[in-house]
């Protein structure tokens, strides 16, 4: 017998005596939250990343300000950043696709993102336009990241609700960080030591 | 090798374990300040989760759902991975798992791999078992390297090198590590930098990686892993090749359950409102990732623990480690002194029950069944209940230990059949008065001299437990 068919056979031997079918699982959990910007916010700062709320009209002026005051001048720009956004910086596109030391060369990389969690301070990404494949958000040492204010929702179910699980999709809350040293956050192990939050509205 | 070799080391059994770690001051002061931190931040966040009672009764409830399906489930989940281009392996035990994962590594000519943190492949002892084939395989989680780099074994689920202080954690980095800079100081903001120097060019070179994942998804044949450092990114993302050790109860049903899961795993395991990192991947996504993307599924025992059905709840499991961190056994002891690779409270019932419990009889009894593990779980697990059915399991093959004592002073309380059977009436009442934290020393209803086994079926005796514990709490109320 293969594996496959021996374990599936373990498995109905195991739990035939009593399979009872079709129970509800109770979700009596909170499905929304009010939590909106003011909490993304907060959260973000508890994670140790910059934010900044920027009007949708001057989102120009202040992704490329905030770009040359943080000393990222090449800057890695996926495939559906807008070319105003980076006017005077030096863009890198991943077309053709770039091997991880060059990654780790350019001074940052911008995205936007697929949705945002207020209660929780994450930010979604899916690997659609703005973003990139996965290793874009993660090799270079700092992200900026732009989320629309509409992008951003209360609470994790509400994010689950809007996401589509069959693409590549990273949950990222604060910079690199890790507990494994007594038990203390420290950030900046392997990911982006820095990230930058800008909320358009 | 069996899987029970492999699981269950050949340490001493955990009473002696248990004695020599409580007199290692060190560890136990390294220990309780790791578990002090975690527990208040832990607290804090489940605080302010008014509905955390309920996500629970839904975790529990997916999960059993799940298990009381697992056939259907798994089926399911082949079909939906292996149509997104993903190649779905089945493993009966560890052995045939870590065949597998080599023969996988030397189909790529590969002879280095990078890792994930995983506590699948801690079970079947993955890591060594590629040694003896020729392949070194790299831990990148930073607990993980502490310990592979001193030589050491994991101590804790989340936190594997939680009884190592930052000073000794500096010695192992400027002993073991070859590029450690030697002026490293022991700051731990340092020692994470030194880590990610040392295994920055081991991620941009690597062709293989090897992960495990926190759950897979039955309806999308997705997986997803839950990480702080981005480690586990470098894994998933850069490599051509990526193979994933996947416990069959790691399955759920569908990808809305996340929403549950993803609130109860942070906050109960790092006590965070989410972890820095979670990555979610289907098959194969062109252009993104590993092109080769390979999940091998794992039995390994867990279709024992299913057969038993006071005892398959552990399989709920989400690996959390909240059980070890309030366990008052578990903070004097440390993990090692359990002998396996699953400590604490977990450890203590899937241990016995996935190797089968004549190898490891100890283990049910290194509990003073105080029930806030039970308390702390996200996905309640009745930990004492199940404990106490091991117990009886325990004695029942005959090899229940002699000698059971966790500490002389409070194993008394244990001495005699009599004894026996208060303690365990009083254990539901303990769980329903407590407030706060473990109870003192003094309260422990730790074992020593195994009392005779209850003469009636064990589902009888432990009816009729329960009623009298029921009696007890009425009669309380009254008063
Ligand atoms: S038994 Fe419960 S508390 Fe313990 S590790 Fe598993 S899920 Fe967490």
């Amino acid at each position: 017998m293969s594996a496959r068919d021996e374990i599936l056979a373990r498995v109905r031997e195991a739990i035939a005596p009593a399979s009872p079918s079709d129970r509800q699982v109770p979700r009596d959990y909170r499905t929304r939250t009010e939590d909106g910007i003011d909490r993304f916010i907060e959260r973000l700062h508890h994670y140790q990343a910059r934010t900044q709320r920027i009007a949708a009209g001057r989102l120009e002026k202040g992704v490329r300000a905030t770009l040359a005051d943080r000393g990222v001048h090449r800057v890695l720009a996926p495939d559906g950043i807008p070319d105003g956004w980076l006017k005077n910086l030096e863009r890198l596109t991943d077309t053709p696709p770039l091997d991880p030391p060059a990654l780790d060369g350019v001074d940052g990389v911008i995205t936007t993102c697929a949705l945002a969690i207020a209660q929780t301070g994450t930010i979604i990404l899916d690997g659609s336009a703005g973003m990139g494949r996965r290793a874009l958000s993660l090799v270079p040492d700092y992200h900026l990241c732009v989320v629309r204010a509409d992008q951003i929702v209360g609470s994790v179910p509400e994010a689950i609700a809007k996401l589509d699980a069959t693409r590549p999709l990273t949950f990222i809350s604060g910079p690199s960080a890790t507990v494994d040293i007594e038990m203390v956050r420290v950030g900046g192990v392997h990911g982006p030591r820095r990230l930058e939050v800008i909320i358009a509205e | 090798m069996s899987s029970g070799e492999t699981i269950w080391t050949d340490d001493p059994p955990f009473p002696a374990n248990a004695k020599r770690a409580v007199n290692n001051a060190q560890l136990r002061r390294n220990i309780r300040k790791a578990t002090t931190t975690i527990r208040e931040r832990r607290a804090n966040l489940v605080g302010e989760m008014p509905d955390w009672q309920e996500l629970r009764t839904s975790g529990a409830a997916i999960k059993d759902e799940v298990l009381r399906n697992l056939d259907r489930y798994l089926e399911q989940f082949e079909a939906a991975a292996t149509g997104r281009g993903a190649q779905v392996h089945w493993a009966r035990d560890a052995d045939e798992a870590n065949s597998i994962v080599a023969s996988l590594v030397a189909a790529t000519g590969e002879t280095e791999v990078i890792k994930v943190k995983s506590m699948a492949t801690q079970e079947i002892g993955l890591v060594r078992a590629l040694a003896e084939r020729g392949i070194a395989a790299y831990e990148t989680d930073l607990a993980e390297l502490i310990i592979q780099l001193g030589h050491d074994r994991p101590s804790h689920i989340v936190v594997p090198a939680i009884h190592k202080n930052r000073a000794e954690i500096r010695e192992i980095f400027l002993k073991e590590m070859n590029d450690a800079p030697a002026d490293l100081s022991d700051d731990p903001q340092a020692l994470a930098e030194a880590a990610r120097q040392h295994l920055r060019r081991k991620f941009f070179e690597a062709k293989v990686a090897i992960s495990g994942a926190n759950f897979a998804i039955a309806e999308t044949g997705s997986l997803l892993v839950a990480e702080s450092e981005g480690n586990g990114r470098m894994c998933l993302t850069l490599p051509d090749t990526l193979i994933s050790v996947v416990g069959i109860e790691k399955l759920l049903p569908t990808f809305r359950d996340l929403e549950v899961f993803l609130q109860l795993l942070p906050r109960s395991s790092t006590g965070e409102r989410m972890n820095p990192y979670n990555s979610v991947w289907t098959g194969v996504t062109p252009g993104d990732g590993p092109q080769n993307v390979h999940v091998i599924l794992l039995d390994n025992g867990r279709t024992n623990v299913l057969r038993d059905e006071v005892g398959r709840q552990a399989l709920r499991c989400i690996r959390c480690a909240a059980c070890l961190n309030v366990c008052p056994v578990y903070e004097r002891t440390g993990g090692h002194a359990y002998g396996a690779t699953y400590p604490g409270p977990i450890g203590a019932v899937l241990t016995p029950q996935l190797v089968g419990v004549e190898h490891a009889s100890e283990l049910p009894f290194a509990s003073s069944l105080c029930g806030y593990c039970y308390e702390v779980c996200p996905v309640k697990i009745d930990i004492p209940t199940v404990l106490v059915k091991l117990r009886h399991d325990a004695v029942r093959t005959g090899r229940h230990p002699v000698e059971g004592a966790l500490f002389g002073a409070a194993g008394a309380a244990m001495k005699g059949r009599r004894r026996w059977t208060r303690a365990l009436r009083l254990a539901p009442l303990m769980r329903f008065a407590r407030r706060g934290g473990p109870p003192p020393l003094s309260r422990w209803t730790s074992v020593r001299n195994l009392p005779e086994p209850p003469d009636q079926s064990f589902r009888d005796w432990w009816v009729r437990q329960h009623e009298s514990a029921r009696e007890v709490i009425r009669e309380r109320k009254r008063q």
